[in-house]
């Protein structure tokens, strides 16, 4: 099968998201036919880029049928009528092994259903696969992942971003037009961007965090991986609103963004992040991306400048200071007594120790030590105290450029994919690739990444669109306008 | 000179109670004791990765009450944190409590007459239970455990004292009075045998004059309040001990051992008592609204002292009754409710069968006073029976033991068992001479004998003259005629 | 290599985490450890008195639910992910420590 290239300039395209929910639901296409397509592209694609851990194969189809009999009885299945959705595999589904990416949950199988994924499902949407992560989410190139690297779909040798990258790499293989991801610290937007896909971090408590398995409880937000920006804006209207089950859920909901999609960016005020875009080591091809995105908003009739939030080169720094911590704590409950793995020891401690010595990765340890530091008696004030205030820094910095200006604008991430391997020997240098995307974490806000023009090595890039707290509707619009007016070759199914 | 005067102790307590919700703390699974292990879960209380807490609106609404009773203030906000630490019967490895920021600070109680500061009192989950298998239930003897986590998210009030307490005897008043105003506010069931509230103690001892604090103890292990006060004397005596032999007292927790009466200290592990406090980030700040604040207000009941005082006045019952009254959650209202409804009886002997058979036979059966087979109205009927004659004391007691355990009023059981007492002076008096002759052998030993021998001769007569009454003669009447006819 | 975390610090927290470290694990954390908290100076060497932290990035409070009785999980669902179960129950390794 031959994907073709979705572009929102012709309307909805065969193979988009809304293009499917459209055929599905006139009767013209059936869930069941397309689900055996996506399910054939991967038995066909996969085994090369392993963005998937698991293929519900089995319950995808039978999930098609129904679509389909409900289609043949005169029924709606909603605005999602047989499209399939891949799953970031911290997601949990109920009877369905969910591993979080790491061995110390191998096998686990959920006896609960996460908010969002009922939301996808009542909607009409079909769950088509577990898709490959770092483990609990910690990284930026899927390597951490314990059951093997992503590859990304532009180019093999390269990594997808992380840590949704196998979310990520599904969209952009054409696995499906609908993935779910978490962005903890830039974890859907850097790998989006690495793949030439939409990907969108809600503002937090936009959308239910019930049945996401916890990287960091105060940054963690799901969201959407799409090919297209009406795509990625139909997924976010159907996971976000209120969810009685998530203390932090907003209570007001959140207003929904596709009828703000073709309203264009005339009159509306762009600021340039510097900070984020006058990073160290940032690639030339990056800054020229911005510039570009720059004539096209500019062309659209809103006005463009440069705006400075200065503390937010302090993100980084107060980022793996509080992730870690709470890390630390929401990791704790992995201890061999209740699920997953357990290695026995002669006492409860000793077997608590090995369980975990054994079940978790080198970047997980990393951070749970991190984080006990910084949480520990005579450091806490120095370290997690203090990166809690930058936090209030950057939040008022924030609202400041935001009275003068709807939306900002940076890079997504400083380069684009890298080699596998490349950075796995140097923790911070891989930190660094989520410079651009942690500061919208740590100040709640929303932010998206769309694919805008490609590097030398034809590698995509991504331009950050980010967005005051449920500034989503002003945000999808100036992601439109930069989709419609990307170079050709933006974005799309990879080759 | 006597040890115990030329030291002071200072002892603090820490009271964890239950709350009396339907639901736990932050889930919809049901606070229930008693059921089959791991059936009351959810992945919630379990811990389950994704799960995620949302408080229960009921505990907010029983901390203003509580903040009433006892004048607490109430911040305008507090907020949960985690407590890091890893134990089996804590399904996250972390307690959610508060640290920093308690939802009620600086309460007071009034001890017999002395004022016990209370520094605070916050909200937090409890933990799973563990059985110890092996090694005679010990845990450190045993070689392995079994966890339930039934409990585990039943949502708990501790309330940390100021160390004003000085003795053992005032800790037992602290939390008796502790327990009668949280019994009286309906928020807890404050069962220590149950384990529905539980309380830890701070001891130190100082020189009499002394201002600095000793080196502080924490026991822990206490389920009565009988315990308590051994636990606590122990611990004081051990310490003072310690100060004469001229040892150093170790900062450390120790457990009551109530089979041997003695403390012992427990191992812990190094840093253990680090435990990580951060501001829970699944939960937001609760910020009690003018609403909330003032449906407390208004739903707090007579507290216990008044309540206290009020009977003693109205009922003529001693203060040691109305505290044994007070102390059983429901029994005051069904007590109240019997004095409402009598007739010629007294509202004394109301609370002689409230607070002695009718406890026992709740303390017995584990059953509250609104469940009874007896309403209050019954109770009512018997003590009125008694007043106007018909039923003897010892009657009335057959009779309440029944009515307690089948859905029969008094007057049926005494009409069923043809049980109404026989006051008649003439029947009786027929029934009694029948009983002289025919023990005609004890009239004359009775007669012969010395004041010691005409006692018993007389107490034989008596139950003679009674079992031919088959237990319904008037047991005044009886007396009377009995006297007459052996001349005084 | 920074030396700003000792050996003795990382056996601490690793204790306090509750991971059985081997030797070469220990030795790398400290290093590693120590790059990233050379790297977190520019935030704790910041003077922030006077401003506030944050611990939610929305101003929510009250969020409140009905004590109503929900669903709960079947039990042999839950005791079939358990490594170890008897009775009914969780089964673990003795406990040595106090809570």
């Amino acid at each position: 099968m031959t994907a073709s290239s979705p572009s929102s300039a012709t309307g909805p395209g065969v193979d988009d998201a809304i293009g499917i929910a459209r055929a599905v639901r006139a009767g013209e296409r059936t869930a069941r036919a397309v689900v055996d397509e996506r399910l054939e592209l991967i038995a066909e694609r996969d085994p090369e880029l392993h963005a998937l851990l698991l293929v519900m194969g089995d319950e995808a189809r039978a999930a098609a049928d129904a679509i389909d009999a409900r289609v043949a009885a005169g029924e709606d299945p909603g605005p999602l009528a047989g499209v399939p959705v891949v799953l970031k595999d911290n997601l949990c589904v109920r009877g369905v092994p969910t591993s979080a990416g790491s061995k110390i949950l191998d096998g686990w199988r959920p006896p609960y259903t996460a908010t969002v994924v009922d939301r996808i499902v009542d909607a009409g949407g079909i769950v088509l696969a577990k898709a490959n992560l770092d483990e609990f989410a910690m990284g930026s190139s899927t390597e951490n992942s314990a059951f093997g690297p992503t590859h990304n779909p532009h180019d093999p040798t390269r990594v997808a971003g992380g840590s949704s990258g196998g979310s990520a790499a599904s969209v952009a293989a054409g696995f499906a037009p609908l993935a779910l991801g978490s962005d903890t610290g830039g974890s859907i937007r850097q790998p989006a961007s690495l793949c030439g896909v939409v990907g969108v971090k809600p503002t937090y408590g936009a959308v239910s965090r019930y049945g996401l398995i916890a990287f960091a409880s105060s940054l963690d937000q799901i969201g959407p991986f799409a090919a297209t920006v009406a795509d990625a804006a139909l997924l976010l209207d159907v996971i976000a609103g209120h969810d009685s089950l998530d203390s932090t859920s907003i209570a007001s909901g959140v207003e929904p963004v596709t009828p703000h999609l073709g309203e264009g960016v005339d009159g509306l005020r762009i600021g340039i992040v510097q900070e984020l875009t006058e990073v160290d080591g940032i690639q030339a091809e990056v800054r020229a991306a911005v510039a570009g995105a720059v004539e096209v908003l500019t062309a659209g009739g809103a006005i463009v400048e440069t705006v400075s939030v200065p503390s937010t080169v302090y993100g980084l720094s107060a980022y793996y200071l509080i992730a870690p911590a709470e890390a630390s704590s929401n990791l704790a409950r992995y201890d061999g007594v209740r699920y997953g793995l357990r290695v026995d020891g002669e006492d409860v401690a000793e077997m608590n120790g090995r369980t975990r010595a054994a079940g978790f990765g080198p970047e997980v340890k990393r951070r749970i030590m991190l984080g006990t530091y910084a949480l520990s008696a005579g450091y806490y004030d120095a370290y997690y105290g203090q990166a809690q205030r930058v936090r209030t820094l950057i939040i008022e910095d924030f609202r400041a450029a935001y009275e003068r200006f709807d939306v900002l604008l940076s890079p997504t991430a400083p380069t684009t994919a890298f080699a596998i391997g490349a950075k796995a020997s140097d923790p911070l240098a891989m930190y660094l690739s989520d410079i651009c995307t942690i500061p919208t974490n740590l100040a709640g806000h929303a932010a998206m990444s769309v694919p805008f023009g490609v590097d030398a090595g034809g590698l995509p890039i991504g331009v950050q669109v980010l967005a005051d707290a449920l500034g989503e509707p002003t945000m999808f619009r100036v992601a439109q306008v930069l989709e419609d007016g990307a170079p050709a070759g933006s974005g799309g199914i990879a080759p | 000179m006597n040890d115990a005067v030329r030291y002071e102790p200072v002892i603090g307590l820490e009271v964890h109670c239950e709350l009396a919700t339907t639901t736990k703390l932050f889930c919809g699974c049901p606070n229930e004791f008693g059921s089959e292990p791991n059936t009351n879960v959810c992945p919630i209380c379990l811990g389950l990765p994704g799960s995620l807490p949302v408080l229960n609106e009921r505990v907010v609404e029983f901390a203003l009450r509580f903040a009433h009773a006892l004048q607490f203030d109430v911040p305008e906000r507090s907020i949960f944190a985690r407590k890091n630490y890893f134990y089996p019967d804590m399904p996250k490895d972390y307690q959610v409590s508060q640290y920093e920021h308690p939802i009620l600070a600086d309460g007071v109680i009034d001890v017999d007459g002395t004022v016990v500061r209370i520094e605070r009192a916050h909200l937090e989950e409890d933990t799973g239970k563990t059985l110890h298998m092996g090694g005679g239930g010990r845990i450190h003897d045993a070689e392995y455990s079994l966890v339930d986590y039934n409990r585990a998210g039943v949502p708990l009030m501790e309330i940390v004292s100021r160390p004003d307490i000085t003795s053992a005897e005032q800790a037992r008043g602290y939390v008796s009075e502790l327990r009668a105003v949280l019994a009286a506010l309906g928020v807890s069931d404050v069962k220590m045998e149950e384990g529905s509230m539980r309380v830890d103690a701070n001891v130190s001892v100082r020189l009499v004059g002394v201002e600095e604090l000793g080196t502080k103890v924490e026991v822990k292990n206490m389920n009565s309040l009988r315990s308590l006060g051994r636990a606590i004397d122990h611990e004081i005596e051990r310490q003072i001990a310690m100060c004469e032999a001229g040892e150093r007292i170790a900062q450390e927790t120790r457990h009551w051992d109530e089979d041997d009466g003695v403390t012992h200290g427990m191992r812990s592990k190094e840093g253990s008592s680090d435990y990580r406090y951060f501001p829970e980030p699944d939960l937001v700040p609760v910020a009690p609204t003018d609403a909330q604040r003032a449906l407390a207000r208004d739903s707090v009941p007579e507290l216990p002292a008044a309540h206290r005082a009020r009977l003693m006045g109205e009922w003529g019952i001693t203060e040691a009754d109305a505290r044994v009254l007070l102390d059983v959650s429901g029994l005051p209202g069904y007590a109240e409710a019997a004095v409402l409804a009598l007739g010629a009886g007294s509202a004394k002997d109301i609370v002689n069968w409230c607070t002695g058979d009718v406890l026992a036979h709740l303390n017995e059966t584990g059953l509250s006073p609104e469940v009874l087979p007896l309403a209050p109205d019954g109770l009512a009927e018997l003590v009125d029976l008694v007043a106007d004659g018909t039923l003897s004391r010892g009657l009335a007691k057959d009779v309440l033991g029944e009515a307690l355990r089948e859905p029969k009023r008094p007057k049926q059981i005494v009409e069923e068992r043809g049980l109404a007492q026989e006051s008649d002076e003439g029947a009786l008096a027929t029934v009694l001479d029948e009983v002289l002759v025919a023990n005609a052998e004890a009239v004359d030993a009775y007669r012969a004998g010395d004041d010691k021998k005409r006692k018993k001769t007389r107490g034989f007569l008596m139950g003679e003259a009674m079992k031919a009454t088959r237990g319904s003669g008037n047991p005044q009447t009886l007396n009377r005629l009995l006297d007459e006819r052996l001349g005084g | 290599m920074s030396d700003r975390i000792s050996r003795a610090d990382v056996e601490h927290v690793a204790a306090l985490a509750r991971l059985s470290l081997d030797d070469d694990e220990l030795e790398r954390l400290a290093g590693e450890l120590g790059v990233i908290l050379d790297h977190a100076e520019d935030v704790a060497a910041l003077d922030l008195t006077g401003v506030e932290p944050t611990a939610h990035p929305l101003p929510l409070v009250n969020v409140l639910r009905a004590d109503e009785v929900r669903p709960t999980l079947d039990r042999d669902e839950v005791l079939a992910a358990a490594p170890a179960v008897e009775d009914g129950r969780f089964r673990v390794p003795r406990i040595l420590d106090a809570p």
